[in-house]
């Protein structure tokens, strides 16, 4: 792109902020400058700066836009639950400027037409970037290889069969070799669908007393087991979704230790919720993978901590009222978690378990590095995405405050510190809290 | 305040007057029902004083009040027990305090659950002031004209002492 | 709200009867008690008694059972209500109408009571949370979460048979404890009762996750989970588990886990033998301990007419007048 884009909204100054950028390990009290939707300048202005902006970040954090590895946004196909609009809108608010859609939306995104479906609305729209990993196997159906050439051309920045499982190792290992011939990077859902037969609750005592069909530990941990070694066998470079086992992500980290080209996340959920928060059919607490154990969410945990899983993602899943008014097995699983995202994970340098700057690293360089994309930084010459959030804010959350149209989250209720004020995609505010009401 | 009274002679009283009635009345072999709890441990003075032949009945009306739904169930009701025919038959009807009528038209209801008596008399051992029924007792052991706040109980089964208390 | 406040109304007596769980020790000897007097009631020559007349019961069933609904059809019409019967199955659910949907139309027609079951677990809680104040829901069995009435009259016969000292029994149950909602209000009940010892009885494929934490010993051998029992509760074998690869036939589970005569002897000279109904005979009994003398099955039967009449009359909900003295002779 050459000359000055005039949509890139011009020279803008954020001063007096506490700049975090992880990625070039920079942690200190800095101004940054944006000019031409781009990160111009950190710390000194560049020479004839005149800004035609100013935004006061004095007591707050200034980091990279956050960057969310999953988030459903619903169109196409369902958009009775949400739309690219008001989810887009939703990220904005909650400081997250690159979005990362999986592939099952209806029609499934396995050919370039769904792809660019995705840009064109998100870019109209304009609140924050979507990305999508394509289909590994044509509608998700587990049988024929997708086009993946033609995926990633289109720009997926990976394939995977979201949670549809896939029960054939043998087409398994084929579709990674076939996306490894790509460089493509597999996201893989790791859950032995014939050991979870149907559960919707971990398979423990709560599950037990409740009389729910469990989940049991070795249906995440034998397919992280089997895709291992699938992937060594194939060389690809996979990643694994929302880990809900400390004992898996045990196995992670081995496997990263032994030089596998693996890397995970998690939601933010099962950093603070377990099996407990089901115990009264709570149905907003129903996802999949299920809640488990506290031992589990402490590995969770400290694997988050650790860096064995580099990310941390909201799984965002809004889904309509109804969705969730039924009895407990019958309700759909999902928790709406944009608007908690970042919140939610500053809990955890709250808690002790992480500085601040790490916290920030595993929502924006850490999942931005495992999508292969150029943001999550402040670099000079990166893209101007920007979240600028006040840390001390204090706040209850209510379901009046969930700029999502799903309010499906458990965490109406919670005491919550952190709370964006200004969001800039590609040096474009996208969002003031000032203007929020 | 409390004070007792000495019901036997009120037993005495009423037998007599359950007497007249029977030979008034020509009563045919007159069976006795006593109400839960008190008009049973009456029933029991009268039935033996009486020489009644049928063998003394019971009632529990719990079933049959008709503000079940605004104080609930009790659980310690025991069954009724009519141990003789109703159809065609002379009872009497024996209660320990009549007051508002309601204990008694429960009574009523359940005794022609059972079938269809000849006549049903009433004897209470006290009547007190209070009725909101079109009920009254053919033979009353004392009439009491009570104040607001008091209350008359039969309290037993042994000794039997009549209690009037006013509530503080 | 969690589940145990959602049955009980401010003054603790029963709102809602959705599970074992929840009630005081207190509250449950209430409803044995209460039930003491329904059973006499069904003893007498009048067997009718006026005590919910003008109400209209609901039997809502998402899953068929005549069995049970017909001993709260029976219960609801000795208490002199009304009784609609609905038999959904899950196609017309399936079809688009939404379970609150259903109940809303429901409501619009006036009811009283639900009594429901349902094949989701915590279906019974969900109707309870959702139903209009006036309502009341009695739990017929969710999922393999709870069916509270069958273990009320499984006490009541207890009691009935043994005292009311269950601290002095040791009680079994043995049969497909996963599955089953009977098993799982059973142990709730027995524990709350302070039952002496609860043993439960199963191969390893039908023993739930930390079993144990439910308050139960976990055996794998039928005579010793039942030796020196007091009660022996036999569960009821579904045909299907031989087909999700948890046993392989009924022939083997009855080698195994079969009560016999000769195994019954194992268990205290007077002990008794229940079972839910209906029986698998030849599978999980033979019909010489069916029939036999130590059976109360069918005692089981009659008390749960008794035990969901007390439970009816005392969950339908009071009228909206306010709290006075009780009735005045």
């Amino acid at each position: 792109m050459s000359g000055r884009n005039p949509e890139s909204g011009g020279h803008i100054r954020i001063h007096g902020g506490r700049l975090v950028d992880p990625a070039n390990r920079v942690d200190d009290v800095l101004d940054l400058y944006i000019a031409d939707g781009r990160v111009a300048a950190v710390g000194k202005p560049p020479a004839d700066f005149r800004a035609e902006r100013e935004i006061d970040a004095t007591g707050h954090i200034v980091c990279p836009g956050l960057v969310d590895l999953c988030a459903r946004l619903r169109e196409p196909g369902h958009e009775h639950k949400a739309t690219i609009a008001s989810e887009t809108r939703a990220a904005a608010a909650g400081g997250i400027t690159t979005l990362c859609s999986p592939p099952d939306t209806e029609p499934v995104i396995d050919t370039p037409a769904v792809v660019q479906l995705l840009r064109e609305r998100s870019e109209r729209y304009g609140y924050a970037r979507v990305v999508a990993v394509g289909a590994l196997t044509q509608g998700l159906a587990g049988e024929h290889l997708s086009e993946m050439a033609a995926l990633k051309k289109a720009g997926c920045v990976g394939v995977g069969n979201a949670c549809t499982p896939l029960t054939n190792t043998l087409i398994q290992r084929r579709a990674l070799e076939y996306a490894a011939s790509f460089n493509l990077t597999v996201f893989l859902h790791p859950q032995d669908h014939w050991l979870a037969n149907n559960g919707c609750a971990h398979e423990g005592a709560i599950a037990t007393r409740l009389g729910l069909p469990g989940v049991p530990e070795a249906a995440e941990t034998a397919a992280v087991a089997r895709d291992l070694a699938l992937i060594e066998q194939t060389g690809v470079r996979a990643h694994f979704c929302r880990l809900s086992t400390a004992r898996a992500v045990r196995m992670v980290a081995r496997a990263q230790y032994d030089g596998l080209a693996v890397s995970a996340d998690t939601a933010t959920p099962y950093l603070h919720l377990t099996e407990m928060d089901v115990a009264d059919f709570n149905s907003l607490c129903h996802v999949s993978p299920p809640l488990r154990t506290q031992r589990d969410r402490d590995g969770l945990r400290a694997g988050i901590a650790q860096g064995t899983l580099a990310a941390l993602c909201s799984d965002h899943q809004p889904h309509e009222p109804d969705a969730k008014l039924a009895p407990f097995p019958s309700t759909e699983p999902g928790i709406s978690g944009l608007d908690t995202l970042l919140p939610l994970a500053l809990r955890l340098a709250r808690d002790g378990d992480m500085t601040v700057p790490d916290v920030i690293a595993r929502l924006t360089c850490g999942p931005a590095g495992i999508l292969g994309l150029p943001y999550g930084t402040l670099s000079p010459g990166a893209s101007a995405d920007v979240c600028v959030f006040d840390p001390q804010a204090s706040w209850r959350l209510t379901l009046a405050d969930l700029h999502s149209r799903g309010h499906n989250t458990p965490f109406a209720g919670w005491d919550l510190t952190g709370r964006v004020t200004h969001t800039l995609l590609a040096g474009r505010v996208v969002y003031t809290r000032s203007s929020d009401r | 305040m409390t004070t007792a009274t000495d019901v036997q002679a009120l037993f005495d009283s009423m037998t007599r007057d359950l007497e007249a009635l029977i030979r008034t009345e020509r009563l045919q072999e007159p069976a006795m029902v006593g109400i839960h709890t008190g008009g049973v441990w009456v029933a029991r003075e009268l039935h033996q004083r009486l020489g009644i032949v049928p063998p003394l009945g019971s009632l529990d009306i719990s079933f049959y009040r008709d503000d079940f739904t605004r104080i609930g169930m009790n659980p310690q009701v025991r069954p009724s027990d009519l141990p003789f025919t109703v159809d065609d038959r002379d009872i009497i009807l024996v209660d320990d305090v009549l007051h508002t009528g309601r204990t008694v038209r429960a009574a009523l209801n359940e005794l022609f659950d059972y079938g269809r008596p000849a006549s049903i008399f009433l004897a209470v051992l006290v009547e007190r002031s209070g009725r909101e029924l079109p009920i009254q007792a053919h033979v009353v052991g004392t009439h009491l004209d009570l104040g607001p706040g008091e209350h008359v109980k039969l309290t037993g089964p042994d000794p039997l002492t009549l209690v009037r208390q006013k509530a503080a | 709200m969690s589940a145990s406040n959602l049955q009980i109304d401010s003054r603790g007596r029963l709102r809602h009867f959705l599970s074992i769980e929840g009630l005081t020790r207190a509250l449950l000897t209430d409803v044995l008690d209460t039930a003491e007097s329904f059973a006499g009631v069904a003893e007498q020559s009048i067997k009718k008694v006026p005590l919910l007349r003008g109400r209209t019961i609901v039997n809502l069933f998402f899953e068929a059972s005549t069995r049970t609904r017909t001993t709260f059809e029976l219960a609801a019409k000795r208490l002199s209500a009304d009784v609609l019967n609905i038999n959904i199955n899950a196609s017309s659910t399936v079809k688009g109408e939404t379970l609150l949907d259903m109940l809303r139309n429901l409501e619009a027609m006036h009811c009283d009571m639900f009594v429901v079951r349902h094949s989701d677990s915590g279906a019974a809680h969900f109707m309870a949370r959702h139903v209009a104040p006036h309502i009341s829901v009695i739990n017929a069995g969710d999922g393999r979460h709870s069916h509270p009435t069958q273990a009320l009259l499984d006490m009541f016969t207890i009691r009935r048979e043994k005292g009311a000292d269950f601290g002095r029994l040791r009680v079994a149950i043995v049969g497909d404890i996963q599955h089953s909602r009977v098993a799982r209000s059973q142990i709730h009940a027995l524990n709350l009762l302070n039952t002496g010892q609860v043993h439960v009885v199963a191969p390893r494929t039908l023993v739930p996750a930390q079993a144990e934490q439910l308050g139960v010993k976990v055996f794998h051998n039928l005579t010793d989970g039942i030796r020196d029992a007091d009660v022996v509760i036999m569960l009821r074998l579904q045909r299907e588990r031989m087909q999700g690869a948890l046993l392989p036939s009924e022939h083997e589970y009855f080698q195994l886990f079969g009560l016999t005569e000769e195994r019954l002897a194992h268990a205290k000279p007077d002990a008794i033998v229940m079972h839910p109904g209906p029986i698998n005979r030849g599978v999980e009994m033979d019909s010489q301990v069916a029939d036999g003398p130590r059976s109360v099955i069918l005692q089981q039967v009659t008390h749960g007419i008794a035990v969901r009449m007390a439970v009816m009359s005392m969950a339908m909900r009071q009228k909206a007048a306010p709290e006075t003295e009780p009735e005045t002779p």
